[in-house]
């Protein structure tokens, strides 16, 4: 996409330039940057409209699910029917109360705190694909890397706790540090079984390994996988602070937490990081177990559109359908997790660290094992009845009869960057044979 | 167009290594610990970026994961020290200083000294404009190596050669059974003890 408007806009340069000067090169020389900097003002843009946004729509969807289990209504007046601009209502009270930093707070870690979650929150959706080639930015271990930076979230709660300079956000910080420890084993376990039944990193090349019918889904794999999707969700839970697992915070026994000296837009976007990483949890559950952008039946892909046999535009039309996919799959994700939160009552720090521990984490080992084990024996899987890709069509991998290895490596699929490399103008090294047997190019990246 | 006219693969360079450096120097000024570790943190994710800039990705998220999380542990326990007062305003005495000058000075110099004899960057590169950054997919070619598999140097075909191209896997394990054998005995340590010998009356 940033190649896409750079051309753009350099035509566009030259065009206004061609009216004041007779040689616009020399204003506007062949490569421009601004292109690239405009799509990346649009990329971040959007992703800060999924954590900002997001929030309103899963703060008003708390208060909504929230009251129907507790047998009421929620709200019902704010902005018509359904109360739908309730959390608009609320933010426009959070900007305008009082900002206060105690008098014993280390005012600077204080008042960066909030920042760090956010950030580490907005980092990870920079990665997550949304569809088909839709990614803020394609890394090669986009997995590994959404991992790494959620693991950086914990610095949020904790610098809050300790730089507030109260007992009860201390108290919330340590316990959110015996938390991390608990669930960022078996979580990690958890994910790396689709690694390796899909055998790489990347999340693109793992939900189009997913592609076809629904039967092709990692979570329907096999037993194993089955079980170590819930795995994985109680980690996932969690790691994102919320109830049965929301010792941090503990509302009915800190006060609040490690943000209970928080006020105002602050304390806002404390929650706007939860929402977010709620949002990114799910979404990588949907990717690594529910087939990612792909639809239980395969209406784009199975005619071809995703594959852009019939054009580019038709194309981007199928990956839009896939970013709804997406979008909704994460959304029933956060949805589950709000029904935990109001269904369970909160764990003390022994039971939640036994679980997380002394359960998850031998239970994920064996299925892990287990899963590994079906995967090394070929064992017959209903992934086989109806599939989509080919065996080794999707998968990362160095053909190493075919040495001597290229400058550039070849890319997951050669599907999947046979395209994107024209267009880029890299010296050819995917080889001719390679080109020709691809059946269908994906778009290049968002 | 002035945006043209910028590098901006050295300008992030610039900009990573600069955050690095000055969160570096923060670590050392400030005399706070649980700000020293937090400065820390900003330096190892500062070079992070630079790692990502380089298109090493796995190594960037290598760094994200262990040094910059490994740093979270020196921030509990920084924040469960700083209950003493202590702690709370640490000041070097100025013998540590000069040591700590002297020993990073001499580090700083075999750097430089080392830095400035890679060729690449003492020759002129007249293709530097046109230097594009290669896909990287590191992932792959460090997974390759740990089995043997050297992708980057393929044409070593013979034996003797290849003695050379024999995969970290065997060193990881060790490293990796060692690190077990460090934590069974950090467990055995820190076990409740029990006296057997306790007299009975």
């Amino acid at each position: 996409m940033g190649k896409a408007i750079n051309q753009l806009l350099e035509a566009g340069y030259h065009w206004l330039a061609a009216w004041f000067v007779e040689n616009p090169q020399a204003l506007f020389p062949e490569s421009c940057w601004s292109g690239y900097v405009l799509a990346a003002l649009i990329q971040c843009a959007l992703l800060l409209n999924v954590v900002a946004v997001g929030a309103l729509l899963f703060i008003w969807m708390e208060r909504k699910i929230s009251g129907r289990i507790q047998d009421r209504l929620g709200p019902t007046r704010v902005g018509g029917r359904f109360g739908w601009l309730q959390t608009l209502a609320d933010g426009l009270k959070l900007i305008a109360k009082e900002d206060l930093i105690p008098q014993d707070a280390d005012a600077f870690l204080f008042r960066l705190a909030p920042y760090l979650g956010f950030a580490a929150s907005f980092m990870a959706l920079l990665a997550l694909p949304f569809s088909n080639g839709w990614v803020g930015w394609e890394v090669n271990v986009s997995l590994f890397f959404i991992l790494a930076v959620m693991g950086l979230e914990v610095f949020s709660p904790i610098l809050a706790g300790y730089a507030s300079g109260s007992k009860w956000a201390l108290f919330g910080a340590i316990r959110e540090a015996a938390q991390v420890v608990s669930y960022e084993v078996p979580m990690g376990m958890c994910v790396v079984v689709p690694v390796v039944l899909c055998g790489s990193m990347n999340l693109l090349t793992i939900g189009n390994a997913q592609a076809g019918l629904f039967t092709n889904w990692y979570i329907f794999h096999d037993p194993f996988t089955f079980c170590i999707f819930w795995i994985y969700f109680t980690c996932a839970i969690a790691s994102v602070n919320r109830a049965p697992f929301d010792l941090a915070e503990a509302e009915s026994e800190l006060v609040a937490g490690f943000h209970t000296e928080y006020s105002g837009l602050r304390w806002s976007f404390f929650f706007m990081a939860e929402y977010g990483s709620m949002f990114a949890v799910s979404g990588l559950a949907a990717i690594l177990f529910f087939g990612g952008w792909h639809g239980p039946f395969p209406i784009f892909y199975g005619s071809g559109v995703s594959g852009g046999e019939f054009g580019w535009w038709p194309m981007q039309l199928a990956n839009a359908a896939g970013c709804f996919n997406f979008i909704l799959k994460a959304v029933v994700g956060v949805t589950v997790m709000m029904w935990v939160r109001w269904t369970l009552p909160r764990l003390r720090i022994d039971q939640v660290i036994t679980t997380c521990l002394k359960y998850c984490t031998p239970l994920a080992a064996g299925l892990f094992l287990g899963a590994v084990i079906l995967k090394a024996v070929h064992f017959p899987s209903i992934n086989d009845l109806a599939p989509a890709v080919r065996p080794g069509e999707v998968r990362e991998s160095w053909v190493l009869s075919e040495a001597p290895a290229p400058v550039i490596e070849k890319g997951p699929v050669e599907k999947e960057h046979a395209q994107s490399e024209h267009a880029r103008n890299l010296p050819p090294v995917v080889s001719k044979k390679q080109l020709a047997a691809s059946p269908q190019t994906e778009g290049g990246s968002l | 167009m002035l945006l043209a006219a910028i590098n901006w693969h050295s300008f992030f360079f610039l900009f990573f290594a600069l955050l690095a450096c000055g969160f570096a120097v923060g670590v050392l000024v400030s005399s706070n610990i649980v700000r020293m570790a937090f400065y820390l943190v900003m330096s190892l994710s500062a070079t992070a970026g630079l790692f990502f800039l380089a298109g090493a990705e796995f190594v960037g998220a290598m760094q994200l994961m262990i040094y910059v999380g490994g740093t979270m542990v020196l921030l509990i326990f920084g924040v469960m020290l700083t209950a003493r007062e202590r702690f709370i305003n640490m000041q070097t005495p100025g013998g540590q200083w000069v040591l700590a000058a002297a020993a990073g000075g001499l580090f700083f110099f075999i750097l430089v000294v080392n830095a400035f004899q890679v060729p690449d960057w003492n020759t002129p590169n007249p293709g530097q404009d046109q230097l594009a950054i290669a896909e990287s997919k590191t992932t792959t070619q460090i997974g390759a190596a740990f089995v043997g598999v050297r992708l980057d140097r393929p044409e070593a075909d013979n034996a003797t050669q290849r003695a050379g191209m024999s995969g970290y896997l065997l060193p990881f394990e060790i490293v990796s059974v060692h690190l077990l054998v460090v934590l069974i005995g950090a467990a055995y340590l820190a076990r409740a003890k029990r006296r057997v010998d306790q007299p009975e009356s």
